[in-house]
Protein backbone atom coordinates (compact mmCIF):
# COMPACT_ATOMS: atom_id res chain seq x y z
CA UNK A 1 0.00 0.00 0.00
CA UNK A 2 1.23 3.46 -0.83
CA UNK A 3 1.70 5.18 2.27
CA UNK A 4 0.43 8.54 0.99
CA UNK A 5 -2.51 6.53 0.02
CA UNK A 6 -2.84 5.30 3.54
CA UNK A 7 -2.48 8.67 5.58
CA UNK A 8 -5.54 9.83 2.81
CA UNK A 9 -7.54 7.33 3.58
CA UNK A 10 -7.22 7.73 7.33
CA UNK A 11 -7.63 11.72 7.05
CA UNK A 12 -11.22 10.82 5.07
CA UNK A 13 -12.07 8.00 7.61
CA UNK A 14 -11.20 10.47 10.55
CA UNK A 15 -13.46 12.86 8.71
CA UNK A 16 -16.64 10.88 8.53
CA UNK A 17 -16.30 11.07 4.86
CA UNK A 18 -16.91 8.12 2.51
CA UNK A 19 -14.45 6.61 0.24
CA UNK A 20 -13.14 3.32 -1.61
CA UNK A 21 -9.83 2.10 -1.50
CA UNK A 22 -9.51 0.52 -5.55
CA UNK A 23 -5.97 -2.35 -5.22
CA UNK A 24 -4.77 -3.78 -8.60
CA UNK A 25 -4.24 -7.13 -7.25
CA UNK A 26 -2.36 -8.18 -10.08
CA UNK A 27 0.32 -5.15 -9.25
CA UNK A 28 -0.22 -4.14 -5.94
CA UNK A 29 -0.91 -0.67 -6.92
CA UNK A 30 -3.61 1.31 -5.24
CA UNK A 31 -5.68 4.59 -5.04
CA UNK A 32 -8.24 6.24 -3.59
CA UNK A 33 -11.67 6.95 -4.92
CA UNK A 34 -14.02 9.41 -3.06
CA UNK A 35 -17.83 9.55 -3.41
CA UNK A 36 -19.13 11.22 -6.52
CA UNK A 37 -15.65 11.04 -8.35
CA UNK A 38 -16.21 9.47 -11.46
CA UNK A 39 -14.93 6.39 -12.81
CA UNK A 40 -16.05 4.51 -15.83
CA UNK A 41 -17.07 1.70 -17.05
CA UNK A 42 -17.14 -1.64 -15.35
CA UNK A 43 -15.19 -0.81 -12.52
CA UNK A 44 -16.71 2.96 -12.15
CA UNK A 45 -20.18 0.18 -11.49
CA UNK A 46 -18.79 -1.54 -9.22
CA UNK A 47 -17.63 1.37 -7.28
CA UNK A 48 -20.62 2.90 -6.88
CA UNK A 49 -22.14 -0.32 -5.94
CA UNK A 50 -19.23 -0.47 -2.95
CA UNK A 51 -20.64 3.33 -2.01
CA UNK A 52 -24.28 2.26 -1.41
CA UNK A 53 -23.89 -1.01 -0.42
CA UNK A 54 -20.61 -0.70 2.25
CA UNK A 55 -20.01 -4.08 0.87
CA UNK A 56 -16.17 -4.97 -0.13
CA UNK A 57 -15.31 -7.10 -2.52
CA UNK A 58 -13.10 -8.38 -5.51
CA UNK A 59 -14.03 -7.28 -9.29
CA UNK A 60 -13.17 -8.56 -12.42
CA UNK A 61 -12.71 -5.39 -15.10
CA UNK A 62 -10.71 -4.42 -18.18
CA UNK A 63 -9.27 -7.50 -17.36
CA UNK A 64 -7.64 -7.38 -14.20
CA UNK A 65 -8.58 -8.12 -10.67
CA UNK A 66 -9.19 -5.12 -8.71
CA UNK A 67 -10.12 -5.66 -4.75
CA UNK A 68 -12.50 -2.41 -3.73
CA UNK A 69 -12.96 -1.89 0.01
CA UNK A 70 -15.23 0.54 1.16
CA UNK A 71 -15.14 2.80 3.99
CA UNK A 72 -18.45 4.37 4.29
CA UNK A 73 -18.46 6.28 7.81
CA UNK A 74 -21.28 5.08 10.32
CA UNK A 75 -24.92 6.08 9.41
CA UNK A 76 -26.31 8.07 12.48
CA UNK A 77 -29.88 9.86 13.51
CA UNK A 78 -29.75 13.17 15.07
CA UNK A 79 -33.47 13.53 16.50
CA UNK A 80 -34.56 17.41 17.36
CA UNK A 81 -37.17 16.87 19.64
CA UNK A 82 -37.53 14.64 22.85
CA UNK A 83 -40.76 14.09 22.42
CA UNK A 84 -43.29 10.52 22.61
CA UNK A 85 -42.12 9.77 19.15
CA UNK A 86 -38.25 9.80 19.78
CA UNK A 87 -38.99 7.36 22.98
CA UNK A 88 -39.69 4.53 20.41
CA UNK A 89 -37.75 5.66 17.60
CA UNK A 90 -34.46 6.36 19.51
CA UNK A 91 -34.28 1.72 20.72
CA UNK A 92 -36.16 1.26 16.98
CA UNK A 93 -33.06 2.58 15.18
CA UNK A 94 -30.36 1.35 17.83
CA UNK A 95 -31.29 -2.07 17.04
CA UNK A 96 -31.11 -1.33 13.07
CA UNK A 97 -27.55 0.07 13.33
CA UNK A 98 -28.52 3.52 13.48
CA UNK A 99 -27.18 5.09 16.65
CA UNK A 100 -29.50 8.10 17.75
CA UNK A 101 -28.65 11.51 19.50
CA UNK A 102 -31.71 13.14 21.25
CA UNK A 103 -31.81 17.47 20.85
CA UNK A 104 -34.04 19.08 22.95
CA UNK A 105 -33.79 22.53 25.05
CA UNK A 106 -36.94 21.69 26.88
CA UNK A 107 -35.13 20.39 29.94
CA UNK A 108 -38.62 18.95 31.01
CA UNK A 109 -38.69 16.57 28.24
CA UNK A 110 -34.90 15.71 27.61
CA UNK A 111 -34.35 13.79 31.25
CA UNK A 112 -32.58 10.66 31.04
CA UNK A 113 -35.27 9.27 33.12
CA UNK A 114 -37.65 9.01 29.76
CA UNK A 115 -34.21 8.53 27.54
CA UNK A 116 -32.32 6.05 29.27
CA UNK A 117 -29.27 5.00 26.76
CA UNK A 118 -29.72 7.64 24.80
CA UNK A 119 -26.99 10.39 23.71
CA UNK A 120 -28.86 13.39 25.10
CA UNK A 121 -28.73 17.02 24.77
CA UNK A 122 -30.82 19.60 26.62
CA UNK A 123 -29.44 22.32 24.76
CA UNK A 124 -30.86 24.16 21.59
CA UNK A 125 -29.41 22.54 18.13
CA UNK A 126 -27.41 25.87 17.68
CA UNK A 127 -25.41 25.02 20.27
CA UNK A 128 -25.06 21.22 19.79
CA UNK A 129 -24.52 20.96 15.94
CA UNK A 130 -21.57 23.87 16.26
CA UNK A 131 -19.75 20.97 18.51
CA UNK A 132 -21.10 18.16 16.64
CA UNK A 133 -21.84 18.98 12.76
CA UNK A 134 -23.86 17.15 10.75
CA UNK A 135 -22.72 15.18 7.45
CA UNK A 136 -23.72 13.47 4.77
CA UNK A 137 -23.97 10.17 6.99
CA UNK A 138 -25.99 11.76 9.57
CA UNK A 139 -30.14 11.30 8.81
CA UNK A 140 -32.59 14.50 11.08
CA UNK A 141 -35.97 14.33 12.02
CA UNK A 142 -37.17 17.18 13.05
CA UNK A 143 -40.55 16.36 15.80
CA UNK A 144 -41.12 19.20 18.08
CA UNK A 145 -43.54 21.31 15.87
CA UNK A 146 -41.83 24.12 17.30
CA UNK A 147 -40.37 26.62 15.07
CA UNK A 148 -38.25 28.01 17.44
CA UNK A 149 -36.37 24.14 18.00
CA UNK A 150 -36.85 22.68 14.57
CA UNK A 151 -36.38 25.14 11.67
CA UNK A 152 -32.61 26.11 12.27
CA UNK A 153 -31.69 22.16 12.73
CA UNK A 154 -33.50 21.56 9.21
CA UNK A 155 -31.66 24.76 7.51
CA UNK A 156 -28.46 22.94 8.90
CA UNK A 157 -29.41 19.67 7.55
CA UNK A 158 -30.13 20.84 3.81
CA UNK A 159 -26.52 22.43 4.27
CA UNK A 160 -24.69 19.85 5.74
CA UNK A 161 -26.45 17.23 2.60
CA UNK A 162 -27.68 14.94 5.04
CA UNK A 163 -28.61 11.72 3.18
CA UNK A 164 -32.35 11.70 5.23
CA UNK A 165 -34.05 14.99 6.34
CA UNK A 166 -37.93 14.67 7.72
CA UNK A 167 -40.04 17.26 9.26
CA UNK A 168 -43.26 16.49 11.65
CA UNK A 169 -46.42 18.50 10.37
CA UNK A 170 -49.41 18.43 8.64
CA UNK A 171 -48.88 19.53 4.61
CA UNK A 172 -50.91 23.34 5.94
CA UNK A 173 -47.62 23.08 8.88
CA UNK A 174 -45.11 22.29 6.31
CA UNK A 175 -46.36 24.84 3.93
CA UNK A 176 -45.65 27.72 6.29
CA UNK A 177 -42.61 25.83 7.31
CA UNK A 178 -41.51 26.45 3.80
CA UNK A 179 -42.26 29.96 4.01
CA UNK A 180 -39.18 30.17 7.14
CA UNK A 181 -36.79 27.95 5.21
CA UNK A 182 -36.41 30.46 2.16
CA UNK A 183 -36.68 33.48 4.05
CA UNK A 184 -33.78 31.95 6.38
CA UNK A 185 -31.83 31.53 2.68
CA UNK A 186 -32.55 27.77 1.85
CA UNK A 187 -32.79 26.98 -2.04
CA UNK A 188 -36.34 25.27 -3.17
CA UNK A 189 -34.48 22.64 -4.18
CA UNK A 190 -32.69 21.93 -0.78
CA UNK A 191 -36.35 22.29 0.50
CA UNK A 192 -37.70 20.21 -1.80
CA UNK A 193 -35.66 17.44 -0.10
CA UNK A 194 -38.16 17.37 3.22
CA UNK A 195 -39.53 14.31 3.54
CA UNK A 196 -43.19 15.93 5.10
CA UNK A 197 -45.15 14.68 6.55
CA UNK A 198 -42.27 12.97 8.15
CA UNK A 199 -41.97 8.79 7.71
CA UNK A 200 -43.12 6.32 4.82
CA UNK A 201 -46.72 6.30 4.65
CA UNK A 202 -47.88 3.46 6.03
CA UNK A 203 -51.27 4.83 7.76
CA UNK A 204 -49.19 4.99 11.19
CA UNK A 205 -51.41 6.18 13.95
CA UNK A 206 -49.62 5.39 17.34
CA UNK A 207 -46.01 7.75 18.40
CA UNK A 208 -44.57 4.31 18.25
CA UNK A 209 -46.26 3.28 14.00
CA UNK A 210 -44.44 7.16 13.15
CA UNK A 211 -41.54 6.04 14.69
CA UNK A 212 -41.51 3.05 12.84
CA UNK A 213 -41.98 4.51 9.48
CA UNK A 214 -39.52 7.60 10.06
CA UNK A 215 -37.24 4.79 10.63
CA UNK A 216 -38.21 2.79 7.32
CA UNK A 217 -37.95 6.20 5.26
CA UNK A 218 -34.09 6.96 7.14
CA UNK A 219 -33.05 2.69 6.09
CA UNK A 220 -34.65 3.69 2.32
CA UNK A 221 -32.93 6.88 2.05
CA UNK A 222 -29.48 5.47 3.22
CA UNK A 223 -30.24 2.60 0.73
CA UNK A 224 -30.93 4.50 -2.45
CA UNK A 225 -27.90 7.19 -1.88
CA UNK A 226 -27.07 8.18 -5.50
CA UNK A 227 -29.95 6.13 -7.24
CA UNK A 228 -31.63 9.16 -7.59
CA UNK A 229 -30.13 10.82 -10.29
CA UNK A 230 -30.43 7.37 -12.41
CA UNK A 231 -34.11 7.28 -11.89
CA UNK A 232 -33.74 3.92 -10.17
CA UNK A 233 -36.03 5.33 -7.26
CA UNK A 234 -38.96 6.95 -7.05
CA UNK B 1 -22.94 -3.29 19.69
CA UNK B 2 -20.37 -1.00 18.65
CA UNK B 3 -22.28 2.45 19.38
CA UNK B 4 -19.36 4.79 17.94
CA UNK B 5 -19.79 6.80 15.09
CA UNK B 6 -15.90 8.10 14.86
CA UNK B 7 -12.87 5.84 14.70
CA UNK B 8 -11.93 3.35 17.82
CA UNK B 9 -8.41 5.09 17.05
CA UNK B 10 -6.68 2.68 19.96
CA UNK B 11 -7.72 -0.26 18.25
CA UNK B 12 -8.16 0.88 14.12
CA UNK B 13 -5.62 -1.05 12.61
CA UNK B 14 -4.92 1.26 9.42
CA UNK B 15 -4.48 4.21 12.48
CA UNK B 16 -1.88 1.85 14.03
CA UNK B 17 -0.49 1.35 11.03
CA UNK B 18 0.02 4.75 9.92
CA UNK B 19 1.40 5.15 13.92
CA UNK B 20 4.23 2.73 12.92
CA UNK B 21 5.13 4.44 9.68
CA UNK B 22 5.30 7.82 11.45
CA UNK B 23 7.85 6.05 14.03
CA UNK B 24 9.94 4.49 11.06
CA UNK B 25 8.46 1.11 11.42
CA UNK B 26 8.73 -1.29 8.58
CA UNK B 27 4.86 -2.40 8.07
CA UNK B 28 2.67 -5.24 6.23
CA UNK B 29 -0.99 -4.89 5.59
CA UNK B 30 -3.26 -7.99 5.55
CA UNK B 31 -6.72 -7.78 4.36
CA UNK B 32 -9.63 -10.66 3.76
CA UNK B 33 -9.94 -10.00 0.06
CA UNK B 34 -12.36 -13.07 -0.47
CA UNK B 35 -14.30 -15.37 1.84
CA UNK B 36 -16.71 -18.84 1.17
CA UNK B 37 -18.99 -20.17 3.72
CA UNK B 38 -18.87 -19.12 7.61
CA UNK B 39 -16.15 -17.07 7.06
CA UNK B 40 -14.89 -15.34 11.17
CA UNK B 41 -14.41 -12.10 9.24
CA UNK B 42 -16.12 -10.13 6.61
CA UNK B 43 -13.87 -9.29 3.49
CA UNK B 44 -12.02 -5.59 3.85
CA UNK B 45 -10.68 -6.41 7.71
CA UNK B 46 -7.33 -6.10 8.27
CA UNK B 47 -4.52 -7.27 10.33
CA UNK B 48 -1.47 -4.56 10.44
CA UNK B 49 2.08 -6.03 11.22
CA UNK B 50 5.50 -4.64 11.49
CA UNK B 51 8.98 -6.03 11.17
CA UNK B 52 8.87 -7.32 15.01
CA UNK B 53 5.89 -9.20 14.69
CA UNK B 54 3.38 -7.46 16.21
CA UNK B 55 0.17 -7.38 14.81
CA UNK B 56 -3.29 -5.51 15.52
CA UNK B 57 -6.58 -6.42 14.23
CA UNK B 58 -7.71 -9.61 12.78
CA UNK B 59 -8.53 -11.57 9.53
CA UNK B 60 -9.67 -14.35 10.99
CA UNK B 61 -10.65 -15.56 14.67
CA UNK B 62 -7.18 -16.18 16.07
CA UNK B 63 -6.98 -19.04 13.60
CA UNK B 64 -4.57 -18.17 11.00
CA UNK B 65 -3.70 -15.23 12.64
CA UNK B 66 -0.36 -16.88 13.28
CA UNK B 67 0.84 -18.02 9.56
CA UNK B 68 -0.58 -14.35 8.39
CA UNK B 69 1.98 -12.80 10.39
CA UNK B 70 4.93 -15.13 9.54
CA UNK B 71 3.87 -14.23 5.96
CA UNK B 72 4.02 -10.91 6.70
CA UNK B 73 7.25 -10.31 7.97
CA UNK B 74 8.53 -12.14 4.41
CA UNK B 75 6.73 -9.54 2.54
CA UNK B 76 8.40 -6.71 4.74
CA UNK B 77 11.43 -8.28 3.49
CA UNK B 78 11.18 -8.84 -0.11
CA UNK B 79 8.61 -6.15 -0.93
CA UNK B 80 6.88 -8.72 -2.90
CA UNK B 81 2.62 -8.84 -2.40
CA UNK B 82 1.09 -12.30 -1.48
CA UNK B 83 -1.98 -13.86 -1.86
CA UNK B 84 -2.57 -16.33 1.16
CA UNK B 85 -5.87 -18.72 0.95
CA UNK B 86 -7.26 -20.53 4.35
CA UNK B 87 -9.70 -23.16 4.46
CA UNK B 88 -10.34 -26.38 6.33
CA UNK B 89 -10.44 -28.56 3.20
CA UNK B 90 -7.51 -26.78 1.29
CA UNK B 91 -5.42 -29.22 -0.11
CA UNK B 92 -2.26 -26.68 -0.40
CA UNK B 93 0.55 -26.78 1.51
CA UNK B 94 -1.07 -24.78 4.24
CA UNK B 95 -1.03 -26.18 7.70
CA UNK B 96 -3.26 -23.83 9.76
CA UNK B 97 -7.06 -23.93 8.66
CA UNK B 98 -10.17 -22.44 9.47
CA UNK B 99 -12.37 -24.50 11.99
CA UNK B 100 -15.55 -22.94 11.16
CA UNK B 101 -15.28 -24.59 7.79
CA UNK B 102 -15.07 -21.60 5.70
CA UNK B 103 -12.37 -20.48 3.14
CA UNK B 104 -10.74 -17.09 3.21
CA UNK B 105 -8.45 -15.30 1.10
CA UNK B 106 -5.84 -12.67 2.65
CA UNK B 107 -3.67 -10.65 0.67
CA UNK B 108 -0.90 -9.20 2.34
CA UNK B 109 1.35 -6.01 1.21
CA UNK B 110 4.47 -3.87 2.50
CA UNK B 111 3.30 -0.31 3.43
CA UNK B 112 5.62 1.58 0.81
Amino acid sequence: MDPYVLKTLNEERRSRRAAVLVTDLGDGRDRIVREGDPVAGDLGTAITNAFRTGNSRSVEAEGRTFFLNAHLPRPRLVVIGAVHISQALAPMARIAGYPVEIIDPRTAFATPERFPDVTLHAEWPEDVLKRAPLDSYTALAAVTHDPKIDDFALKAALDARCFYVGALGSRKTHAKRVERLLALGAGADQIARIHAPIGLDIGAASPAEIAVAVLAQTIHAFRSRGLEAKGAVA
Amino acid sequence: MDESIYLDEARDPLIIAEGWMKEGKDVAIATVVETWGSAPRPVGSHLVIDAEGNFHGSVSGGCVEGAVVTEAIDVIGSGKARMLEFGVADETAWQVGLSCGGRIKVYVERLG
